[in-house]
């Protein structure tokens, strides 16, 4: 089971915290510290596994990580996960981030937060992998953001609020 | 869009205490915008909120906007809310069963895509009672037509099998007919819920290993298609379901010969034929060995399986290495003589620059330990614990102590090894691991004159180790006239005076550095001292009563007790025992008790002080 997806840039702000299994608030910015801590203390040519995160309880927990230029993608695994399985997953979300943003950077994420985490919701579902095929994953994407707009045309209210 | 200028507003603050008052400022605006009825940037506020939520900041009123939102008929606001309840919501809340009944209509909804959000949310937060409520719901959903639906409501019933375990019998039939699908993420989600369904009730493991030749089939399929765009990844085909399926096998074969048989095969093919070069077919091959290994194949497949992890043991990719000793330590209770070939590369990965393939080493080389090769590993495993990271240290101690008590050939190699930990790690070792080691070496009786003095060297140079520091006051305490006497067959000689170990102990006592049980320790040896020597009777009673008024209350207590022995008891003094929780200990000074005095021993009751440790 995947505990935790994180995203962080170099100086440990959050990008997208999502949370598999429930934890206070306290707790989850805790959770985002000490796995930043963990992880930015990592040179550039060592593997990407990291044990010894004390706060997600579980000694069987991992943490999996790519970094891409200004960013960390952390996924916070039990034993279940196949950990070079978990690996290949990073990189299918990071492509489809790229697809679906189109040269994706951190700015992206900034701004539209909500459409990353709708993108991670068709590959990861309960804290379980749901879909691992990028056509379809931004097949489903593209049309409940088409679903959205339409939508927006009808109720259009008089009242522009943009 | 109006969050975009929140985020930048933000983004502008230069201190964090300008970030608080900006945030402050957004937020009382979002909560006059809430408590208006009808808003219509509504799904604006809540991603604003969800926004701040993110970087930490409380979002707690805007739970019940989001119970509101998912209430919408709009899909933008159904899907924000839902996002929202996912963040800020958890199945303690009162405000989380108000959403139960929008989910059961969200499932039933006509659009996928609604029944898409509310499957996501039953997935990630169902309570229990949610669960109950809608496990006949998601039931009928799997076996809808279409196969987006099936897909997630699959996983969604792995989340109700593992809040309720009982209803799983609900899924079991429609999860072995999932396995007909052709479509790649139903397949997935139907291996991951039969996982679960075997791994809850081991009772439905019988039903299920009729749908091995299935599962078979399935990876035959895979593994020979070719190439196929839709699932590839680095020329293996949808490496990800393999996997699943891999180890749906391994528990289905496990102690069973004819599931193992029906599977062997297959395992084989995949072993010979999967191409390793890239991270996908690695991750497909070490799946496969780690089957091999659990179920009752061939032995001349499990001797191909731990090549393949020998293989990649040598691995230039660090990744590689990391999983294949992963694997090794599934295995090494097992097929203990088969990892034990490859001990040389573990060994030497115990120097490898990455925290985490030393940590795997360090776990392996432990497992590796045996009578056979103690003096070898432990001369490695000591080389190790002076380069060790700090994290991988209290471990690493605890493990070898371990070691050394279970394999050590000699009881002088089991001392030497201990000092050598306590000299190089000693601020590392458990504090639960001090009485063990002072068992240990009360009982090396011919070893008490070589331990002490070795102790007493370490000592002069570094007080701060705090277990070196315990360990060695209860050695001079105990044995403090086997080091004035000052020789000793195995080491260089060193004059020792009274003075000289007054010295050090008073130093312990006064130290910042010294925790409280380590002055308890030195203290009580101070006492000790006070039968062994002849000339410095007074400065011990004189540090003794010092501490009566010492402000750490154990210690005051030890003083004044000890202080009591010295006015009111001293014909008795030598008679004491001193209870450190040990019979071992009695015996020591109950020989030093009887030479003193025999008339004493008419009065049965003998003081006894408790050393807390």
């Amino acid at each position: 089971m995947i505990k935790a997806i994180l995203i962080f840039n170099n100086h440990g702000k959050p990008r997208l915290s999502k949370f598999y299994e429930h934890y206070s608030e306290d707790t989850e910015q805790q959770i985002i510290r000490e796995t930043f801590h963990l992880v930015s203390k990592r040179d550039e040519n060592v593997c990407n596994f990291l044990e010894g995160g004390m706060l997600i309880d579980g000694s069987d927990n991992k943490l999996i990580y790519r970094h891409y230029a200004t960013l960390y993608f952390v996924f916070c695994v039990d034993s279940s996960e196949s950990e070079l399985g978990i690996l290949d997953l990073i990189q299918v979300f990071v492509e489809t981030l790229d697809k679906c943003f189109e040269n994706v950077c951190e700015l992206d994420l900034i701004f539209h937060v909500d459409k990353v985490h709708n993108i991670l919701a068709e590959m990861v579902m309960g804290g379980m992998v749901l879909e691992t095929n990028m056509n379809e994953i931004i097949t489903q994407v593209d049309a409940q953001n088409k679903m959205e707009k339409s939508e927006t045309f009808i109720f259009q209210s008089p009242r522009q609020d943009r | 869009c109006p969050e975009n200028e929140m985020i930048r507003v933000i983004r502008s603050a230069r201190t964090q205490g300008e970030e608080r008052g900006v945030i402050q400022r957004e937020c009382a605006a979002i909560r006059a915008q809430f408590r208006q009825a009808d808003s219509g940037g509504r799904s604006h506020n809540l991603a604003k909120l969800l926004y701040v939520h993110m970087l930490g900041y409380p979002a707690h009123f805007g739970q019940m906007e989001c119970v509101r939102m998912i209430a919408s008929p709009r899909y933008s606001e159904k899907r924000i809310g839902y996002l929202g309840a996912m963040m800020l919501l958890d199945e303690k809340q009162d405000a989380s069963l108000l959403i139960t009944n929008s989910i059961k209509n969200d499932l039933s909804h006509s659009s996928q895509y609604i029944q898409s959000l509310a499957l996501c949310t039953l997935a990630c937060m169902g309570s229990a009672e949610m669960c109950r409520d809608l496990a006949p719901e998601i039931e009928r959903l799997l076996k809808a037509s279409n196969s987006y639906i099936k897909k997630k409501a699959a996983l969604c019933a792995v989340h109700i099998v593992r809040k309720i375990p009982e209803l799983g019998e609900l899924f079991t039939p429609s999860a072995h007919s999932l396995l007909s699908d052709k479509n790649h993420g139903v397949l997935h989600g139907a291996v991951v819920l039969i996982t679960e369904l075997c791994e809850r009730n081991p009772g439905n493991l019988d039903e299920f290993r009729k749908a091995v030749p299935e599962l078979v089939q399935i990876m035959k399929g895979l593994v020979t298609s070719g190439y196929s765009p839709e699932h590839n990844v680095a020329g293996i085909s949808d490496p990800f379901l393999q996997v699943r399926v891999l180890r749906l096998l391994r528990i289905l074969g496990r102690n069973n010969d004819e599931a193992s048989d029906a599977m062997n095969d297959l395992l084989a093919q995949v072993a010979t034929n999967t191409d390793s070069s890239k991270t996908a077919g690695s991750a497909v091959l070490y799946e496969t060995v780690l089957t091999i290994m659990d179920i009752k194949s061939e032995s001349g497949l499990r001797v191909l399986a731990v090549n393949i992890l020998g293989r990649f043991l040598l691995n230039n990719d660090r990744n590689i290495r990391y999983i294949s000793m992963t694997s090794l330590q599934k295995i090494v209770q097992t097929d203990h003589t088969a990892v034990q070939r490859h001990r040389g590369t573990i060994v030497d990965c115990l120097k490898d620059q990455d925290a985490s393939v030393k940590r795997r080493a360090l776990e392996l080389s432990l497992a590796l330990v045996s009578a056979a090769n103690i003096r070898s590993m432990m001369k490695e495993l000591l080389r190790f614990l002076s380069t060790c990271p700090p994290e991988l240290r209290s471990h690493a101690t605890s493990g070898i102590f371990n070691a050394a008590e279970r394999y050590a050939p000699s009881q002088r190699w089991h001392i030497d090894t201990i000092l050598h930990v306590l000299i190089t790690a000693g601020g590392d070792v458990r504090d639960e691991t001090v009485p063990n080691l002072i068992q240990l070496i009360s009982v090396a009786s011919e070893l008490h004159c070589y331990t002490v003095h070795k102790l007493y060297r370490a000592l002069i140079s570094d007080i701060s180790q705090q277990s070196l520091v315990q360990v060695a006051c209860w050695c001079i305490g105990e044995y403090g006239d086997l080091l004035l006497k000052g020789d000793c067959d195995e080491i260089e000689p060193m004059q020792v005076t009274e003075d000289d170990v007054l010295d050090v102990l008073e130093t312990i006592l006064q130290s910042h550095m010294s925790s409280p049980t380590s002055r308890g320790f030195a203290l009580t040896a101070i006492m000790k001292l006070s039968t062994r020597i002849t000339n410095n009777i007074d400065r011990i009673r004189s540090v003794v009563s010092i501490y009566g008024s010492c402000i750490d209350v154990e210690l005051q207590q030890r003083a004044v007790e000890y202080n009591a022995l010295f006015k009111k008891y001293d014909h008795m003094r030598y008679l004491i025992i001193f209870d450190e929780d040990s019979d071992i200990h009695q015996s020591g000074i109950c020989s030093l008790a009887r030479t003193e005095s025999t008339h004493a021993q008419e009065h049965t009751t003998f003081l006894r002080f408790k050393n807390t440790s």
